[in-house]
């Protein structure tokens, strides 16, 4: 007997919990203009979450799927894509698609119950919030197939949690990614639980950066509360992806330190000294402390930047809160190009039997 | 004895069965610990053990194929599918297999499996969460797609649908989960499959609905009994296959029938009742039948979905409908 084929996992993290470099940091990192503009928006997403979850408790917007806990994983990806890349989110990466140009109230209206929530004004070439777990990385790996075909120097981009590597979509989208060297970049997020189901119940794989190894392409693991790792990992799959060189699959370790959504209790199943443990290694924390250590950041400019994300956090609430719920039509009239005759009666009668939103 | 909704009805059923016979396997997502997204399952795990109650990975066509396997090897798996939108990766399995199993070998293998999926609008949830696609599966031969309406019904053909030799797939119609109590006896006692329930008996027109649209339907037909009309109420039930015979004797006896479902309107199971009154009672409709369903459009989020949802008003006018001569 020998040994036809094996593999190793590599693990990266530049920032350690204390926020002490614990690799050289990449060069991106040695520009504080850029570190703070990640920073900028991790604190942004984390106002803005925390908001989205007041709304949900006092009964303005729908079921909330909070990010907490997953701000670096999420503007990491965002901050190494280029616009004229594409993203393929699942529903909770408020970090990459709020640098992909996608609007806060946008967000909340998906949340409030509003297909206008998946308009993207300023995101066009982005997939919508997918529920469906795992079905969007075929969708990644077919708008890269979209890219290679026309020799065009892009990369799509898909995000899927620790569960969804369970889904057969997950394997398929690795696998023709891999047969066809697709320029494609497949992201999971493993913060250790879908919804009640701990990772050890998921899979008996010691990694889920190993899911890679079956489908012949580069897998790697990386700190995902430090959102330099991410974002430097990220920009190199891009870039090797983009030189034609296929595929690659990230695993950001990171932790869900809210419950699944807010219609979830995760009291029942889950350990409150787990969530302290994971509290402890959050990745603002650490990246203010480097900030800090290096002279870049103090509480002042915190203060001020707080005050800043909250108006801005205030300024979308207003916005969805003012919107007016969709006229009744719009269920049929985005259904089709051109909506059929037989539909036009039933646009008609959802007209007459239109109660405004009351009921 | 304390009054339970519908789900807890499932439960009680589940819990029954569970402790009758060592062959019912509760599998799912989230349905141990976690008692299940509904709690459809609470309790369950703490009392079976986590053999008799798995908590699986997050994939449908798994959950699905794997009670396939179980239940062709001597098992009775009772499935849980989250919610109807995550149904579709399983259905593969569902038409390909466990529908077929038993004419592709000649009756050598079966499939006494149970597919327990909550569906229909109404709760306000998330995008993919509110869909009625019992059509669907009701197209396709060689399965049962069984709908309770109410505690007592939830109870009687859950039980019978996991003591059934075929598969089964038990939609739940979640807005009308936590509605009603009701005194439901734990007696083990199975409803019957294959046939539907007269909720109430009229003369004017024969009312046929399903799941929770029973709720806006028996609503109307008290608004109607004010202005004197007497409308029979038919709770189909079991969807497929289905009871012609109830429906058929009914719409004879009143001349007139309206179908209300909350499913789009197209291609619908209101269209094969409708298709079955129009061949076989014919003669009998003294006016044209009439429907109430949702629209052919995709389910809007939840801030539209009550404009979707036929209201009291529409199946009130539909039942209406039904009466112009
Ligand atoms: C196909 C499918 N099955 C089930 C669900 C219900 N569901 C929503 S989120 C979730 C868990 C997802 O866990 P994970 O992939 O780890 O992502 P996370 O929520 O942790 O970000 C489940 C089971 C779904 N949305 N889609
Ligand atoms: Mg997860």
């Amino acid at each position: 007997m020998e040994t036809i084929a094996d593999f190793e996992i590599q693990y990266s993290q530049f920032l350690d919990p204390d926020g002490r470099p614990s690799d050289t940091l990449p060069d991106f990192a040695q520009d504080s203009e850029q570190l703070i503009e990640m920073y900028r928006q991790m604190t942004l997403v984390r106002i803005f979450d925390g908001k989205a979850i007041n709304l949900q408790r006092t009964g303005k917007l729908g079921t909330y799927a909070s990010s907490l806990g997953h701000e670096a994983s999420h503007v990491g990806i965002g901050a190494a894509m280029r616009p004229e890349d594409c993203l393929a989110p699942s529903y909770r990466e408020y970090g990459a698609m709020l640098w992909r140009g996608v609007k806060m109230s946008e967000i909340l209206l998906y949340w409030g119950g509003d297909e206008r929530g998946s308009r993207f004004e300023h995101a066009p070439h982005d997939f919508p919030f997918c529920v469906p777990i795992a079905t969007q990385c075929l969708h990644a790996a077919g708008a890269a197939m979209a890219y290679q075909l026309r020799g065009e120097p892009r990369c799509a981009v898909s995000i899927n949690g620790d569960g969804g590597t369970s889904e057969g979509a997950f394997y398929e989208a690795l696998n023709v990614a891999g047969a066809k060297k697709l320029p494609v970049v497949f992201v999971v997020i493993n913060n250790k639980w879908a919804i009640s189901v701990p990772l050890e119940l998921q899979t008996a794989s010691r990694t889920l950066a190993q899911k890679a190894v079956a489908a012949g392409i580069p897998g790697l693991q990386v700190d995902g509360n430090d959102v330099i790792a991410v974002r430097h990992w990220m920009e190199r799959a891009l870039e090797r992806a983009r030189r034609g060189e296929g595929p690659a699959l990230i695993e950001a370790i990171t932790y869900r330190l809210s419950d699944h959504t807010t219609a979830d209790d995760a009291s029942r199943y889950r350990k409150k000294e787990e969530v302290e443990a994971a509290r402890a290694i959050e990745p603002l924390l650490r990246l203010r402390r480097y900030l800090v250590e290096q002279g870049l950041w103090d509480d002042a400019r915190e203060e001020a930047l707080r005050a800043e994300c909250v108006e801005r956090v205030d300024a979308a609430v207003e916005s969805y809160i003012n919107t007016p719920r969709a006229p009744v039509t719009d269920m049929f009239d985005y259904l089709f190009e051109k909506l059929p005759d037989h539909l036009v009666a039933q646009r008609e009668m959802a007209q007459h039997y239109d109660r405004g939103g009351r009921h | 004895m304390a009054a339970i909704t519908l789900i807890e009805g499932v439960t009680r059923a589940l819990a029954h069965e569970m402790e009758r016979d060592e062959r019912v396997i509760v599998l799912g997502e989230d349905v141990g610990v976690n008692g299940g997204v509904f709690r459809a399952t609470a309790g369950l795990q703490q009392r079976f053990g986590d053999q008799r109650v798995q908590d699986t990975p997050l994939a449908e066509a798994m959950i699905a194929g794997l009670s396939v396997g179980m239940a062709a090897q001597g098992m009775r798996p009772v499935a849980e599918i989250q919610f109807e939108g995550f149904v579709y990766p399983a259905v593969d399995q569902i038409v390909n297999h466990a529908a077929r199993l038993r004419t592709r070998t000649r009756g050598r293998l079966t499939c006494p499996m149970v597919l327990r999926v909550p569906y229909g609008g109404g709760i306000h949830a998330p995008e993919h969460h509110s869909d009625s696609p019992e059509a669907m599966f009701a197209h396709m031969p060689g399965i049962r797609v069984v709908i309770p309406s109410s505690p007592a019904r939830a109870y009687g053909l859950l039980l019978a649908a996991i003591r059934s030799p075929d598969p089964v797939v038990f939609f739940e119609p979640k807005r009308i989960y936590r509605l009603q109590k009701q005194e439901v006896p734990d007696d083990g006692e199975a409803l019957p499959l294959d046939v539907c329930y007269t909720l109430r008996e009229g003369e004017d027109v024969t009312v046929v609905t399903w799941g929770a649209m029973t709720w806006e339907t028996l609503k109307a037909a008290d608004q109607l009994a004010d202005d004197g009309i007497s409308c029979e109420i038919i709770d189909v039930a079991t969807i497929s296959p289905l009871d012609h015979e109830t429906i058929l004797e009914s719409v004879e006896r009143t001349g007139r029938l309206c179908i209300v479902q909350e499913a789009p309107r197209s291609f619908g199971v209101a269209s094969e009742i409708a298709a079955v009154v129009a061949e076989q009672a014919l003669y009998s409709l003294r006016t044209p039948i009439s429907r109430v369903t949702g629209y052919d459009t995709i389910m809007p989020l939840f801030r539209l979905e009550t404009e979707y949802m036929p209201s009291v008003q529409r199946v009130v006018d539909g039942i209406r409908a039904a009466l112009e001569e």
